[in-house]
């Protein structure tokens, strides 16, 4: 079982973090150490993946239009599913990374006896991302609480904003419950759905789980297992990663640890995982280009030069060869032999 | 590499954007400094839980004593040690710890905490400076 497997990792990995830093020392290296390393990865890794798209060509125009091209002025033309110019494709790009327009236009095929094939809406995978991906977005930028001193005043407003139901103390975020949900409902539907889980790998698994868990072992930490979790330990240590003086001036309770070393796993596995779709959205030739296939001329980039070759140039390369085998030349070949036959 | 215009600007702003907190921080005029509450100024050595315990679940114990109080009518006393708290921000924890600025504001403002206590209770400091409206 592929999910069986990723859940066995994150165990793992949880158990790695759990029990290695309760050993003495050790918290140094899950605390201070792993940050820094797996930050490095992450930002290096990312930069070099994408530095690699970049090298890659792009030989042809093959943008996907879902929409009318522009054409005779009296053809009403679809700015935004066929964008003709830089600002609409800006336009297009942005709706698509803001608001995930690709997903919504996914469709489910079944085939019923007959045979007959059916095609409809299906939005969950639209519903499920936006949910996922706000969620993740939101708890990120609250824990810039944790690293910014001091804090501006932006983040009490999301903060705010993120738990006003006041529920409980300390007060329960719309966007926890929001990240687990967003988690378990994908994964729900790499499951159930029969074409997608066909198509689902361990790699579309894993860090599904791995982020659930991140999300798990924070909630816990925030509200059930608060041995030794004092925020102001925590935020002297953070603080300190970003100023580059790291200090863990009292002991923190292992549920940090392991949750830091998800994080820290997270930040490693991204580049050289699916998740880089982050930067590869960016990078879609089908949603960045212009729809400009016949207005302008696309020239292949790895086109090799090819120059003129004209028919004399041809028999001066060749002429030798063609007199030895008897074909007509329109300049005889050079005098010098000539001279010597005359001699 | 194609179409560096664009892409060597898009990685230099995301990497800016990620390393956001190091610049932040290092262009913040503020010393940070981990917080010290002050002590209770009447030199009250025993709490109703010891310090760890209390830093951990102050919180917790507060809103059950606010369901208590509010929603259930239960005024019970709690008594620890021989010492009987009442049920109460003001009329337990602010005894001791009666400076709210230097004492709930010290951690709360640095890790941006920002309980709805006060949108009912008044510090002695508010109190001083409000008038009987009724």
């Amino acid at each position: 079982m592929k999910y069986a497997f990723s859940f066995l990792a994150v165990i793992a990995l949880v158990l790695i973090a759990g029990l290695g830093s309760q050993i003495p020392g050790m918290p140094y290296l899950f605390g201070v150490a792993l940050p820094y390393l797996a930050m490095m990865i992450f930002l290096g890794g990312c930069v070099y993946r994408v530095v690699q798209w970049g090298k890659s060509p792009v030989p042809f125009p093959i943008q996907t239009t879902c929409g009318q091209g522009k054409s005779l002025d009296f053809i009403k033309h679809n700015r935004l599913e066929a964008p003709n110019t830089t600002a609409e494709v800006v336009a297009r790009m942005f709706l698509e990374v803001v608001t995930f327009r690709s997903l919504f236009r996914n469709t489910k095929s079944e085939i019923y006896d007959g045979p007959k094939i059916t095609y409809e809406s299906s939005k969950w995978l639209w519903g499920f991302a936006l949910i996922f991906h706000y969620s993740f977005l939101i708890v990120i930028l609250r824990h810039m609480r944790l690293f910014l001193d001091p804090v501006p005043a932006c983040l009490g407003w999301l903060e705010f904003w993120d738990g006003l139901f006041q529920v409980g103390a300390p007060t329960w975020y719309m966007t926890d419950i929001g990240l687990l949900a967003g988690c378990a409902l994908l994964f729900g539907r790499r499951l159930i759905t029969r074409h997608v889980r066909f198509i689902s790998l361990i790699n579309d698994y894993f860090p599904l789980v791995l982020i659930f868990t991140i999300a798990f072992t924070g909630i816990l930490m925030r509200f059930f297992l608060r041995t030794d979790i004092d925020i102001v330990t925590i935020k002297q240590l953070t603080v300190g990663l970003v100023t580059f003086s790291p200090t863990i001036g009292a002991e923190i309770g292992a549920i940090f640890y392991i949750h830091l070393f998800l994080v820290c796993v997270l930040l490693a596995y991204f580049p050289f995982s699916k998740l880089m779709h982050f930067a590869g959205v960016f990078f879609s030739p089908t949603r960045n280009m212009k729809n400009t296939s016949r207005s302008e001329r696309h020239i292949n980039p790895w086109n090799p030069t090819i120059r003129p070759h004209s028919y004399s140039g041809y028999e001066d390369e060749f002429r030798e060869f063609m007199v030895e085998a008897d074909i007509p030349v329109e300049k005889e070949l050079a005098p010098v032999k000539d001279e010597k036959d005359e001699e | 590499m194609y179409n560096k215009g664009t892409i060597i600007p898009g990685l230099i702003i995301f990497v800016l954007f990620v390393t956001f907190p190091l610049w932040f921080n290092a262009f913040s005029t503020a010393a940070s400094t981990v917080p010290k509450p002050e002590l209770p100024p009447g030199g009250e050595k025993a709490c109703i839980a010891p310090a760890a315990e209390m830093r951990a679940n102050h919180m917790v114990m507060l809103n059950e004593w606010r369901d208590d109080v509010l929603r259930d009518g239960d005024r019970v006393a709690v008594t620890v040690d021989g010492k009987q708290y009442r049920k109460g921000l003001q009329m337990a924890c602010m005894q001791c710890h009666s400076n709210k600025e230097k004492f709930c504001d010290s951690c709360h403002e640095y890790a941006s905490v920002k309980p709805y206590c006060w949108d009912c209770h008044l510090t002695q400091s508010a109190l001083a400076t409000k008038k009987e409206t009724h």
